[in-house]
């Protein structure tokens, strides 16, 4: 009896440091093993040598946003001058100068419109009209030509609103075309079936360029003469194309790791077709699809910056052109480190916000 | 209540809810069910056992077209199953089922597993829906796990929210497919009280088991399938005391002596 008290009296005691601690962590991650402590070592000298001089490029010795080329020329390390001249351009492209604060908001609009839908408390229908009017505010900020507002030709659309413009409308007309497509391929209906089956891989056994080039080149020839389709139109018609082959195969592989028993469930209970569809089936499909639908949306981000190749110039093009004025020739370091710093936040967020959104699922949906 | 009660007091409409004339139905080469021949009065509960493989779970998920029968005719409600969707839904929304899988949507609460068909296929409003599904929920002893995600209950809470699922559509046939066969056994006891208080509110239902214990206790009429067919039919009384033929015997024997 007195034993059993004593025990319980002993206060707890810390581990010893070999099991937890920062030495612990270090001893057990990258010195357990002797090839690990030489890779450890290698790795540390390799980041030695490099990190330093890129730091010291990259801020200490660098000129600031306000300085000329010839500053930059004179020597030192990046020439941050550039993107301070060039700002505007690679933004907006050759938008007209006086007119940029119209790209601008459209930037505002979109991201608005991307960080609001994040939120699930807002997914209801009405956020299809907000998306509806956000759009349209996009077109006319744009376009021009009403409210007092000077028409802009989207020949002159560039930089990151034309990047945002294919890649968020593209995605979101051929998500709702990739929904369809993967249900078709899943069809007890020969016919759809077959049509879907030949679209998704007829689409995705060419190269994303071949369409845009077919788009641009090809697809003219086949109309009658004195019709065109705007080029801008064409690229976006060709993203969606080919977007939505690819989600919809992200798609099935979402609706084949659901149950038999769930559509043996819904069917039991009166349901119809697309009512077991939309209420029991998609909703756990998209929940399984999120990282493959995720990896399409980034790929497909990025992608849009092919559309150089057909004359526009997208965020990556438009940092491109501007590295041909003259006297800014060669600072192509800073161009791209710029471009891919944006594209990168864009991408990195799409990720970080589909991982919690899986959790959120997942904590609710568990089975 | 007494078993002699019990059917004493149950006396059977003699109106016909469901018949099967000449259902036949093929897997491939396979012919699974052979020439069924059955009439279900409303109010009227029948088990359904025989070996594995015997086609019993083929043949009550042919009376709701979960499953499609190549030659014969098939009336539920007056409503003959063929390739008519809209007939086909009629007749699902007046059939509940369970299945020996629970087959509950995991996206789903409890609450919502049970409204979803109250609201999208009868068009109740949702808060009609909600109480009926509270009261069908209080019923089966659950209620007061309407807020969770099936995945957070067990298999016999899992399998009572699929009963109340089912009778949320206010059914006039309930079917159950094995109800029992997935479930620890210290949870068959949960869910067979639960059909069994089902059946005393006069229920027609038809269920495939192996619980001889509730064919014994419920059942109107036992019906032995084997190989595709209906071997015999009876009261569980003569059923399990005098079997007519050798298949029967054979299978209580394997069933009940071991």
């Amino acid at each position: 009896m007195t034993d059993t008290v004593k025990h319980v009296g002993l206060p707890d005691e810390r581990p010893p440091s070999n099991i937890v601690g920062p030495v612990a962590w270090l001893r057990n991650n990258l010195f357990n093993t002797w090839y690990n402590a030489i890779l450890t070592v290698l790795v540390l000298l390799l980041l030695a040598t490099a990190v330093p001089p890129f730091i010291t490029w990259l801020f200490v010795t660098a000129h600031g946003f306000d300085a000329t080329s010839q500053e930059c020329r004179a020597g030192g390390g990046a020439c941050w001058g550039f993107i301070g001249e060039k700002l505007r351009f690679i933004l907006f492209g050759t938008f007209p100068y006086d007119e940029q604060w119209r790209p601008l908001l459209t930037i505002v609009i979109f991201i608005a419109l991307l960080v609001g839908s994040c939120d699930r408390r807002f997914w209801k229908p009405w956020l299809g009209l907000v998306w509806a009017v956000g759009l349209t505010a996009v077109g006319i900020l744009m376009w021009g030509g009403v409210f007092g507002l000077t028409p802009v030709e989207n020949t002159l659309w560039g930089g990151l609103p034309l990047t945002l413009i294919l890649s968020v409308i593209g995605l979101a007309v051929a998500f709702p075309a990739a929904i369809l497509l993967a249900l078709g391929r899943r069809s007890n209906m020969p016919a759809v079936k077959v049509l879907c089956v030949t679209y998704i891989e007829l689409i995705r056994g060419v190269p994303l360029i071949s369409l845009l080039f077919m788009a641009s080149v090809m697809f003219p020839l086949f109309l009658p003469n004195g019709v065109s389709v705007d080029k801008l139109l064409r690229a976006q018609v060709a993203f969606i194309m080919f977007a939505a082959a690819y989600m919809a195969e992200a798609i099935r592989g979402g609706l084949q790791a659901i149950p038999k028993g769930q559509y043996e469930a819904a069917d039991g209970l009166g349901l119809s077709y697309w009512q077991k569809m939309l209420k029991i089936i998609l909703p756990q499909a998209l929940a399984i699809a999120i990282p493959p639908l995720v990896n399409t949306f980034i790929s497909f981000f990025k992608d849009t910056s092919l559309v150089i190749i057909i004359g526009l110039y997208d965020l990556l093009g438009a940092g491109k052109v501007a590295l041909s004025d003259p006297s800014w020739r060669g600072f192509y370091r800073e161009s791209y480190l710029f471009v891919g710093v944006i594209y990168w936040v864009f991408c990195f967020s799409m990720s970080k916000y589909s991982q919690k959104l899986e959790r959120d699922l997942n904590r609710s949906h568990r089975r | 209540m007494s078993q002699a009660a019990h059917q004493a007091q149950h006396v059977l409409s003699g109106e016909e809810i469901i018949r099967c004339t000449g259902v036949n139905k093929w897997y491939g080469e396979f012919h699974v069910l052979k020439n069924i021949d059955l009439s279900v009065q409303k109010g009227e509960r029948i088990v359904v056992c025989g070996p594995s493989g015997s086609g019993k779970s083929t043949m009550i998920r042919c009376l709701n077209r979960l499953e499609e029968h190549q030659k014969g005719t098939i009336v539920v409600d007056g409503i003959e199953l063929t390739n008519n969707l809209k007939n086909i839904e009629l007749v699902r929304r007046e059939v509940g089922m369970v299945f020996q899988h629970f087959n509950l949507f995991p996206h789903l609460t409890v609450l919502e597993n049970c409204t979803l068909a109250p609201i999208w296929v009868r068009k109740k409003p949702k808060a009609e829906a909600e109480d009926i599904a509270m009261r069908y929920l209080k019923r089966v002893r659950i209620a007061e796990q309407a807020h969770k995600y099936p995945g957070q209950l067990s298999g016999g809470q899992q399998q009572r929210v699929a009963i109340a699922r089912s009778l949320c559509m206010s059914p006039k046939v309930m079917l159950f497919d094995e109800p029992t066969s997935a479930l620890d056994p210290e949870m068959v006891k949960e869910v067979l009280d639960v059909m069994i208080g089902l059946a005393e509110d006069g229920m027609t239902m038809l269920c495939v088991t192996h619980e001889m214990g509730f064919a014994k206790s419920v059942a109107d009429r036992v019906i032995f399938m084997d190989r595709g067919e209906i071997v015999e039919q009876d009261t569980p009384d003569s059923f399990f005391t005098n079997p007519k033929s050798d298949r029967t015997r054979l299978f209580l024997s394997q069933i009940l002596n071991h």
